[in-house]
Protein backbone atom coordinates (compact mmCIF):
# COMPACT_ATOMS: atom_id res chain seq x y z
CA UNK A 1 0.00 0.00 0.00
CA UNK A 2 1.29 3.45 -0.85
CA UNK A 3 2.14 5.49 2.23
CA UNK A 4 1.20 8.77 0.56
CA UNK A 5 -2.51 7.87 0.36
CA UNK A 6 -2.71 7.66 4.15
CA UNK A 7 -0.66 10.83 4.60
CA UNK A 8 -2.78 12.81 2.12
CA UNK A 9 -5.97 11.64 3.83
CA UNK A 10 -4.52 12.67 7.17
CA UNK A 11 -3.52 16.11 5.83
CA UNK A 12 -6.98 16.70 4.38
CA UNK A 13 -8.65 15.63 7.63
CA UNK A 14 -6.42 18.05 9.50
CA UNK A 15 -7.34 20.85 7.09
CA UNK A 16 -11.04 20.11 7.59
CA UNK A 17 -10.45 20.31 11.33
CA UNK A 18 -8.67 23.68 10.98
CA UNK A 19 -11.60 25.01 8.96
CA UNK A 20 -14.08 23.72 11.54
CA UNK A 21 -12.24 25.22 14.51
CA UNK A 22 -12.01 28.64 12.84
CA UNK A 23 -15.46 28.75 11.23
CA UNK A 24 -17.72 27.31 13.88
CA UNK A 25 -19.61 29.46 16.33
CA UNK A 26 -20.97 26.76 18.60
CA UNK A 27 -18.42 25.53 21.15
CA UNK A 28 -19.54 21.89 20.86
CA UNK A 29 -19.01 22.01 17.08
CA UNK A 30 -15.52 23.42 17.66
CA UNK A 31 -14.75 20.45 19.94
CA UNK A 32 -15.84 18.10 17.15
CA UNK A 33 -13.41 19.79 14.75
CA UNK A 34 -10.62 19.38 17.33
CA UNK A 35 -11.41 15.67 17.42
CA UNK A 36 -10.98 15.56 13.63
CA UNK A 37 -7.49 17.05 13.95
CA UNK A 38 -6.51 14.58 16.67
CA UNK A 39 -7.67 11.73 14.44
CA UNK A 40 -5.58 13.06 11.59
CA UNK A 41 -2.52 12.87 13.86
CA UNK A 42 -3.51 9.34 14.86
CA UNK A 43 -3.73 8.21 11.26
CA UNK A 44 -0.22 9.53 10.65
CA UNK A 45 1.11 7.68 13.70
CA UNK A 46 -0.44 4.38 12.62
CA UNK A 47 0.69 4.78 9.01
CA UNK A 48 4.30 5.48 9.98
CA UNK A 49 4.23 2.58 12.43
CA UNK A 50 3.30 0.25 9.56
CA UNK A 51 5.83 1.86 7.23
CA UNK A 52 8.79 1.58 9.63
CA UNK A 53 7.74 -1.96 10.69
CA UNK A 54 8.37 -0.66 14.18
CA UNK A 55 9.40 -3.49 16.51
CA UNK A 56 8.29 -1.51 19.58
CA UNK A 57 4.99 -0.51 17.92
CA UNK A 58 5.56 2.98 19.24
CA UNK A 59 3.26 4.54 16.64
CA UNK A 60 0.25 2.45 17.56
CA UNK A 61 0.97 2.86 21.27
CA UNK A 62 1.16 6.63 20.86
CA UNK A 63 -2.11 6.51 18.92
CA UNK A 64 -3.68 4.83 21.95
CA UNK A 65 -2.26 7.55 24.22
CA UNK A 66 -3.69 10.21 21.89
CA UNK A 67 -7.09 8.51 22.20
CA UNK A 68 -6.79 8.64 26.00
CA UNK A 69 -5.84 12.31 25.94
CA UNK A 70 -8.66 13.09 23.50
CA UNK A 71 -11.14 11.48 25.86
CA UNK A 72 -9.82 13.55 28.76
CA UNK A 73 -9.88 16.67 26.60
CA UNK A 74 -13.49 16.14 25.55
CA UNK A 75 -14.56 15.59 29.15
CA UNK A 76 -12.91 18.75 30.46
CA UNK A 77 -13.85 20.73 27.34
CA UNK A 78 -17.52 19.87 27.65
CA UNK A 79 -17.41 20.73 31.35
CA UNK A 80 -16.03 24.17 30.46
CA UNK A 81 -18.66 24.59 27.73
CA UNK A 82 -21.38 23.65 30.22
CA UNK A 83 -20.22 26.19 32.78
CA UNK A 84 -19.99 28.81 30.01
CA UNK A 85 -23.56 27.96 29.09
CA UNK A 86 -24.67 28.30 32.70
CA UNK A 87 -22.95 31.66 32.98
CA UNK A 88 -24.37 33.32 29.88
CA UNK A 89 -27.06 31.05 28.44
CA UNK A 90 -25.22 30.64 25.16
CA UNK A 91 -22.27 28.68 23.81
CA UNK A 92 -21.58 31.11 20.96
CA UNK A 93 -17.83 31.63 21.04
CA UNK A 94 -18.03 35.02 19.31
CA UNK A 95 -19.78 36.41 22.37
CA UNK A 96 -17.25 35.11 24.88
CA UNK A 97 -14.84 38.03 24.57
CA UNK A 98 -14.03 38.64 28.23
CA UNK A 99 -10.40 37.65 27.77
CA UNK A 100 -10.01 39.36 24.38
CA UNK A 101 -7.00 41.62 23.94
CA UNK A 102 -8.78 44.32 22.01
CA UNK A 103 -11.73 46.30 23.28
CA UNK A 104 -14.66 43.94 22.86
CA UNK A 105 -17.91 45.06 21.34
CA UNK A 106 -20.10 45.49 24.37
CA UNK A 107 -23.03 43.19 24.21
CA UNK A 108 -25.69 42.96 26.89
CA UNK A 109 -24.61 40.09 29.09
CA UNK A 110 -27.01 38.09 31.18
CA UNK A 111 -26.01 38.17 34.83
CA UNK A 112 -24.83 34.88 36.24
CA UNK A 113 -27.64 32.79 37.56
CA UNK B 1 -2.26 -0.26 -7.18
CA UNK B 2 -3.19 -3.15 -4.95
CA UNK B 3 -6.39 -4.15 -3.24
CA UNK B 4 -5.29 -2.46 -0.04
CA UNK B 5 -4.86 0.80 -1.95
CA UNK B 6 -8.38 0.57 -3.35
CA UNK B 7 -9.98 -0.29 -0.01
CA UNK B 8 -8.05 2.43 1.78
CA UNK B 9 -8.94 4.95 -0.91
CA UNK B 10 -12.66 4.17 -0.71
CA UNK B 11 -12.64 4.34 3.09
CA UNK B 12 -10.69 7.57 2.85
CA UNK B 13 -13.26 9.12 0.52
CA UNK B 14 -16.06 8.17 2.93
CA UNK B 15 -14.05 9.50 5.87
CA UNK B 16 -13.20 12.77 4.17
CA UNK B 17 -16.74 13.41 2.94
CA UNK B 18 -18.10 12.74 6.44
CA UNK B 19 -15.45 15.06 7.93
CA UNK B 20 -16.45 17.85 5.55
CA UNK B 21 -20.08 17.32 6.52
CA UNK B 22 -19.09 17.45 10.21
CA UNK B 23 -17.63 20.93 9.78
CA UNK B 24 -20.35 22.24 7.44
CA UNK B 25 -23.58 20.68 8.77
CA UNK B 26 -26.14 23.23 9.92
CA UNK B 27 -27.27 21.09 12.83
CA UNK B 28 -25.05 20.08 15.75
CA UNK B 29 -26.76 16.71 16.12
CA UNK B 30 -26.25 15.95 12.43
CA UNK B 31 -22.60 16.94 12.77
CA UNK B 32 -22.17 14.52 15.67
CA UNK B 33 -23.78 11.71 13.68
CA UNK B 34 -21.50 12.42 10.69
CA UNK B 35 -18.63 12.21 13.16
CA UNK B 36 -19.68 8.58 13.75
CA UNK B 37 -19.39 7.85 10.01
CA UNK B 38 -16.00 9.57 9.84
CA UNK B 39 -14.58 7.67 12.82
CA UNK B 40 -16.00 4.38 11.57
CA UNK B 41 -14.32 4.79 8.19
CA UNK B 42 -11.10 5.76 9.97
CA UNK B 43 -11.29 2.56 12.02
CA UNK B 44 -11.48 0.71 8.70
CA UNK B 45 -8.36 2.56 7.56
CA UNK B 46 -6.56 1.41 10.73
CA UNK B 47 -7.58 -2.17 9.95
CA UNK B 48 -6.06 -1.86 6.47
CA UNK B 49 -2.86 -0.54 8.09
CA UNK B 50 -2.74 -3.70 10.30
CA UNK B 51 -3.52 -1.73 13.47
CA UNK B 52 -6.22 -4.06 14.71
CA UNK B 53 -6.30 -3.06 18.37
CA UNK B 54 -6.22 0.67 17.59
CA UNK B 55 -9.20 0.17 15.26
CA UNK B 56 -11.30 -1.45 17.98
CA UNK B 57 -10.24 1.19 20.50
CA UNK B 58 -11.30 3.79 17.96
CA UNK B 59 -14.73 2.20 17.68
CA UNK B 60 -15.13 1.76 21.44
CA UNK B 61 -13.78 5.10 22.69
CA UNK B 62 -14.54 7.49 19.85
CA UNK B 63 -17.84 6.18 18.54
CA UNK B 64 -18.96 4.75 21.84
CA UNK B 65 -17.86 7.43 24.29
CA UNK B 66 -16.70 10.65 22.69
CA UNK B 67 -19.60 11.05 20.24
CA UNK B 68 -22.11 10.22 22.97
CA UNK B 69 -20.45 12.84 25.17
CA UNK B 70 -20.71 15.32 22.29
CA UNK B 71 -24.42 14.55 21.92
CA UNK B 72 -24.91 15.04 25.66
CA UNK B 73 -23.08 18.36 25.43
CA UNK B 74 -25.14 19.50 22.45
CA UNK B 75 -28.37 18.63 24.22
CA UNK B 76 -27.40 20.03 27.62
CA UNK B 77 -26.47 23.35 26.04
CA UNK B 78 -29.80 23.35 24.21
CA UNK B 79 -28.08 23.61 20.85
CA UNK B 80 -30.19 25.17 18.12
CA UNK B 81 -31.67 22.13 16.42
CA UNK B 82 -33.43 24.12 13.71
CA UNK B 83 -31.83 26.65 11.44
CA UNK B 84 -32.79 29.59 13.62
CA UNK B 85 -29.29 30.34 14.89
CA UNK B 86 -26.39 30.12 12.47
CA UNK B 87 -23.80 27.56 13.49
CA UNK B 88 -21.00 29.32 11.63
CA UNK B 89 -19.40 32.57 12.66
CA UNK B 90 -18.73 35.59 10.49
CA UNK B 91 -15.09 34.70 9.80
CA UNK B 92 -16.07 31.74 7.65
CA UNK B 93 -14.29 32.96 4.46
CA UNK B 94 -11.04 33.45 6.35
CA UNK B 95 -11.47 30.00 7.88
CA UNK B 96 -12.03 28.48 4.44
CA UNK B 97 -8.90 30.23 3.19
CA UNK B 98 -6.88 28.90 6.14
CA UNK B 99 -8.24 25.40 5.61
CA UNK B 100 -7.47 25.36 1.89
CA UNK B 101 -3.99 26.79 2.51
CA UNK B 102 -3.26 24.16 5.15
CA UNK B 103 -4.48 21.40 2.86
CA UNK B 104 -2.40 22.70 -0.04
CA UNK B 105 0.80 23.06 1.98
CA UNK B 106 0.49 19.74 3.78
CA UNK B 107 -0.48 17.71 0.71
CA UNK B 108 2.34 19.22 -1.37
CA UNK B 109 4.85 18.60 1.41
CA UNK B 110 3.71 15.05 2.09
CA UNK B 111 3.68 14.04 -1.57
CA UNK B 112 7.10 15.61 -2.15
CA UNK B 113 8.55 13.83 0.87
CA UNK B 114 6.99 10.37 0.63
CA UNK B 115 6.23 9.90 -3.04
CA UNK B 116 7.45 6.37 -3.59
CA UNK B 117 7.18 5.12 -0.02
CA UNK B 118 5.51 1.75 0.13
CA UNK B 119 3.98 0.06 3.18
CA UNK B 120 4.48 -3.68 3.05
CA UNK B 121 1.39 -4.63 5.01
CA UNK B 122 1.80 -8.33 4.33
CA UNK B 123 5.05 -8.64 6.25
CA UNK B 124 4.37 -6.53 9.31
CA UNK B 125 3.32 -7.88 12.68
CA UNK B 126 -0.41 -7.30 13.05
CA UNK B 127 -0.97 -4.90 15.94
CA UNK B 128 -3.39 -7.06 17.89
CA UNK B 129 -3.99 -7.06 21.61
CA UNK B 130 -1.06 -9.32 22.39
CA UNK B 131 1.50 -7.28 20.46
CA UNK B 132 0.29 -3.92 21.75
CA UNK B 133 -0.09 -5.20 25.29
CA UNK B 134 3.53 -6.36 25.20
CA UNK B 135 4.63 -3.00 23.83
CA UNK B 136 2.71 -0.97 26.41
CA UNK B 137 3.53 -3.03 29.49
CA UNK B 138 7.15 -3.70 28.56
CA UNK B 139 8.34 -0.42 27.09
CA UNK B 140 5.75 2.26 27.84
CA UNK B 141 4.69 1.45 31.41
CA UNK B 142 5.57 4.88 32.77
CA UNK B 143 3.60 6.67 30.03
CA UNK B 144 0.69 4.30 30.68
CA UNK B 145 0.66 5.15 34.38
CA UNK B 146 0.92 8.87 33.65
CA UNK B 147 -2.03 8.55 31.24
CA UNK B 148 -4.10 6.88 33.93
CA UNK B 149 -3.31 9.69 36.40
CA UNK B 150 -4.19 12.21 33.67
CA UNK B 151 -7.56 10.55 33.13
CA UNK B 152 -8.25 10.63 36.86
CA UNK B 153 -7.33 14.32 37.01
CA UNK B 154 -9.54 15.08 34.01
CA UNK B 155 -12.43 13.21 35.63
CA UNK B 156 -12.09 15.12 38.90
CA UNK B 157 -11.66 18.40 37.01
CA UNK B 158 -14.79 17.82 34.93
CA UNK B 159 -16.81 17.07 38.06
CA UNK B 160 -15.49 20.18 39.83
CA UNK B 161 -16.18 22.37 36.80
CA UNK B 162 -19.77 21.26 36.33
CA UNK B 163 -20.76 21.00 40.01
CA UNK B 164 -23.63 23.31 40.82
CA UNK B 165 -23.40 25.27 44.02
CA UNK B 166 -26.48 24.91 46.16
CA UNK B 167 -27.21 28.21 47.76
Amino acid sequence: MHLSIALVLSALLFAAGIYGVLARRNAVAVLMAVELMLNAANLDLVAFDAWFKDQLHAGQTFALFVVVIAAAEVGVGLAIVLSLFRLRDSVALDDATDLADRDPVRRPVEPAR
Amino acid sequence: MTGADVVFGLLGIVCLAAALLVVTARNVIHAALWLVVCFGALAGCYLVLTAEFVAWVQVLIYIGAVVVLMLFGAMLTRAPVGRAQPLDSANRPVAALAGVATAGILVTLVIAAFKGAYVDIHHTAVGDGHVLGTAIFRYFVLAFEVASVLLLAALVGAIVLTRQERD
